[in-house]
C-alpha cells in the first residue's frame, strides 16, 4: 500500500479562527470566525459548511450571517453530540476546521423584487438570519418584508439584541411569539402559525421563506398556501445528516436529491410530493 | 481492437507472468459455495468457475476503509491523502465489471472524487465471461448485464480448449505484450465465440416477471406498495445486502487520533442505509424510522434514483443481496411482489 498527497480533495480543510465566542442560551453557542490569510468564506445566504476538529470529527452548520458580512463569518451551534460538545469548549484564538460552503443557498436572485415573509421557528433563525441580514443590508431590492419568529420560552430567543433591531425598523413588518411566557413578556403566545393570519400580503408577488423544526414546515405551509401564495414561491431549508457535504455519502438523500447539494434550500413543490422530506 | 487466444494449457503461465508484472488478485474458493477475490500467486489457485464472490470487487476501488486526511495538530498540517496499490484483478463477472461502471458514474460526478478516481488508475481489469448461469439468485439478464458491456482491459471468454480475449484498451495491448502468450484467434475462434453467445442466449432469459424497459417505470408506482410493509416484518437490518452490493457506495466519515493525542487522521468506511441510526439527524428526528422505509430505500437506489441521475439501473443482477440475506428477502421476488401488486 502506497500513499500519496491530494491537493484536489473535496475533503481538504481550511483553518478558520475563532474570533469571538458568546454563550447564547445553554444548548447553543456563537462563534465568529475567520479563514486564514483573510480569505473570505463567499456563501449564499441558505448556504452550510463543514466544521470540524480533527480528532473528533465534521458535521455541517449552518452559515448565520450574511455574506454582506466581510472577513468573517458566523456560526451558531448547538450541543447536540460529541463533536458539537468539544466545539462548545473552544474560545476565541483556539481554530477549527472548515470546508465549504456548500449547497443550494436562498436564490436572491429570484427573490428580488419581491416581497417577503420569513418564518423561523426555533432554531430556524440561525440560517434564516443569513438571508434576512442580506435583505435588510440590501433593503431598496426587495419589497414589504415581514419576519415571523417563534420559540419555546423567551429565554430560547436567540440573537436577542439583533431581533430587536429588526422590530423597530420601520421598514420591516416584525412578530413574534413564545410557546409558554415568562411575567416579562410582551410579546404574543401561542403557535408560530397563529401570526400568519394576520399578515396582510399579495401572494403573487410573495415569497413564503421558513425555517424550522419538520414538524412546522407543515402547519406553516398549509398557513402560506392558504394566503395563496404559490407553491413553487415557498421555500424551505431542510436539515439532514451529511457526512460528505458533496453529494457522495448518501446519508442527507431525500429520495432523488441529495439534500447537500440539491438543497438544502428547496421550494414547496420541489418537495411536496417527496415523503420523508419533512 | 482485436482478439486474441490463450490455451488453457498456457492459463497458470499466463497468471503467473501477470503476477510478475504486478500483484494479481482473482476469485479462489472461501469454503462451500463460496468465493473471494484475493492475491494469487499461480493460476492453479483461481476458481475459473465461480458464484459472484462475498464482496464485489468494489472493495478494491472503494476500499472498506480509507485514509482521507492525515493531520497533526501541534503543526497545523493536514494532508489530503490517496492510499492505493497498483493491482491487476483477474476474473471480473459482466455484473461486476457494470457496478464498477457505476462507482465510476457516480465518483466522476461533479465535484469528483480525487480519492476514487486517482485509486482506480492503478487497478487493471480482466473481465471473465459466464457461459452459464452463477445460480438461481442472479438477473443480470433483465439488467442486461449477463453480456459484456465494456469497462475492461482485457475480456476472458471460455472456449472448448482455449480462453478467447478481448483487448479492449491499451493497458490491455501492455499486458498482451509483456506476457507473451497470447496469439492471434483464428475465424474457428471468432465462431466458437459466436456459438456461445448463441447458446446464452437461449439460456438467459428475463429473471423476473417485467421487462428491462418496464422496470424503471414499476418503481414510479410502488413507493406505497404493501410490499415494503411485508419487508419491514421480515428485515434485521443487518446491513449485509448493502455490504455485498457491488454498487453500494455509502459513507461515513470518522477521525482516529493516535496515541500522543497530536496526530492521526480522517478516514471513511462503508455504511449502510440499512441500519437505523443512518439518516438520523443531531435533534433525533429520523427520516427513514422503520425498516420497511429503508428497504424501500435500498431497492429505490437501484431501480429509480439512479436512472433519473444516470441514466442507468444500478442494480447489476448479481443475486450478492438474496444470497446473503438472513431475512430471505429476495430480490427477485420483491420485484415479482411488485409486478403481481400493480397487475391487480
Amino acid at each position: 500500500m502506497k500513499t500519496a498527497k491530494l491537493t484536489d480533495s473535496e475533503y481538504l480543510i481550511k483553518t478558520g479562527k475563532i474570533l469571538r465566542t458568546k454563550q447564547m442560551t445553554k444548548q447553543e453557542k456563537y462563534f465568529e470566525i475567520a479563514l486564514a490569510g483573510g480569505e473570505n468564506l463567499n456563501h449564499e445566504p441558505g448556504q452550510f459548511v463543514m466544521v470540524s476538529v480533527p480528532g473528533v470529527g465534521e458535521a455541517p452548520i449552518s452559515v448565520s450571517s450574511s455574506p454582506t458580512k466581510k472577513g468573517s463569518f458566523e456560526l451558531v451551534i448547538r450541543k447536540a453530540g460529541k463533536l458539537t460538545g468539544v466545539l462548545h469548549n473552544l474560545e476565541a484564538s483556539d481554530t477549527v476546521g472548515i470546508r465549504g460552503p456548500f449547497g443550494k443557498g436562498f436564490p436572491t436572485q429570484i427573490l428580488e423584487g419581491n416581497d417577503l415573509i420569513f418564518v423561523a421557528g426555533g432554531l430556524g433563525i440561525v440560517p434564516l438570519r443569513s438571508l434576512i441580514n442580506f435583505v435588510i443590508d440590501n433593503r431598496r431590492d426587495f419589497g414589504e418584508v415581514h419576519i415571523l419568529l417563534g420559540c419555546k420560552t423567551p429565554q430560547d430567543m436567540l440573537f436577542g439584541d439583533e431581533v430587536e433591531g429588526w422590530s423597530k425598523r420601520t421598514d420591516v413588518n416584525f412578530s413574534c411569539t413564545v410557546d409558554r411566557a415568562d411575567p416579562d413578556w410582551k410579546g404574543n403566545i401561542g403557535l408560530i402559525t397563529s401570526l400568519i393570519p394576520g399578515v396582510t400580503l399579495d401572494p403573487a408577488r410573495t415569497f413564503g421563506v421558513v425555517v424550522g423544526p419538520p414538524i412546522m414546515y407543515k402547519f406553516v405551509i398549509i398557513e402560506l398556501l392558504k394566503k395563496n401564495i404559490p407553491e413553487r414561491q415557498i421555500l424551505v431549508s431542510l436539515e439532514r445528516n451529511m457526512k460528505c457535504g458533496v453529494g457522495k455519502c448518501g446519508h442527507c438523500q431525500i429520495q432523488n436529491y441529495y439534500c447537500c447539494k440539491d438543497g438544502p434550500v428547496f421550494t414547496y413543490e420541489q418537495i411536496k410530493y417527496k415523503k420523508e422530506a419533512i | 481492437m482485436r482478439y486474441l487466444l490463450l490455451k488453457k494449457e498456457n492459463f497458470n503461465d499466463f497468471i503467473s507472468a501477470l503476477a510478475q508484472i504486478e500483484k494479481v488478485v482473482a476469485p479462489v474458493a472461501a469454503g462451500y459455495k463460496n468465493f473471494s477475490f484475493r492475491e494469487v500467486k499461480s493460476g492453479k489457485e483461481i476458481s475459473v468457475k465461480y458464484i459472484p464472490t462475498i464482496l464485489p470487487p468494489k472493495k478494491y476501488f472503494m476500499p472498506q476503509k480509507e485514509k482521507l486526511i492525515e493531520f497533526n495538530k501541534a503543526e497545523n498540517l493536514f494532508d489530503a491523502v490517496l492510499e492505493y496499490e497498483k493491482m491487476i484483478i483477474f476474473g471480473v463477472h459482466t455484473c461486476d465489471l457494470a457496478g464498477i461502471q457505476c462507482l465510476d458514474m457516480v465518483f466522476s460526478d461533479k465535484p469528483k472524487d480525487a480519492n476514487y478516481l486517482g485509486r482506480k488508475n492503478k487497478l487493471i481489469i480482466i473481465g471473465l465471461e459466464c457461459n452459464d448461469y452463477c445460480d438461481e439468485y442472479a438477473s443480470c439478464k433483465v439488467v442486461d448485464n449477463h453480456i459484456p458491456n465494456g469497462g475492461y482491459d482485457l475480456f476472458f471468454t471460455e472456449l472448448n480448449d482455449s480462453f478467447i480475449v478481448h483487448v479492449n484498451t491499451g493497458l490491455g495491448e501492455e499486458i498482451v505484450e509483456k506476457t507473451r502468450l497470447l496469439v492471434p484467434a483464428e475465424q474457428k475462434h471468432l465462431n466458437e465465440l459466436e456459438d456461445v453467445r448463441a447458446r446464452k442466449r437461449e439460456i438467459f432469459k428475463d429473471e423476473v416477471n417485467v421487462k428491462h424497459a418496464e422496470l424503471a417505470g414499476l418503481f414510479d408506482k410502488a413507493f406505497d406498495s404493501k410490499v415494503w410493509d411485508d419487508l419491514d416484518k421480515r428485515c434485521v437490518a443487518c446491513g449485509n445486502c448493502t455490504n455485498v452490493c457491488p454498487t453500494c457506495y455509502c459513507f461515513d466519515i470518522l477521525d482516529n487520533i493516535n496515541l500522543d493525542f497530536n496526530t492521526g487522521d480522517r478516514t471513511r468506511g462503508w455504511d449502510s442505509c440499512q441500519t437505523e441510526p443512518f439518516a438520523k439527524v443531531a435533534g433525533g428526528e429520523n427520516f427513514r424510522k422503520t425498516r420497511g422505509a429503508r428497504q424501500r430505500h435500498r431497492y429505490f437506489r437501484k431501480f429509480k434514483y439512479p436512472v433519473e441521475r444516470y441514466s442507468r439501473y444500478f442494480c447489476t443482477g448479481c443475486g450478492r443481496c438474496t444470497r446473503t440475506c438472513m431475512a430471505k428477502i429476495s430480490l427477485k421476488e420483491t420485484i415479482n411482489a411488485l409486478a403481481a401488486e400493480q397487475k391487480k
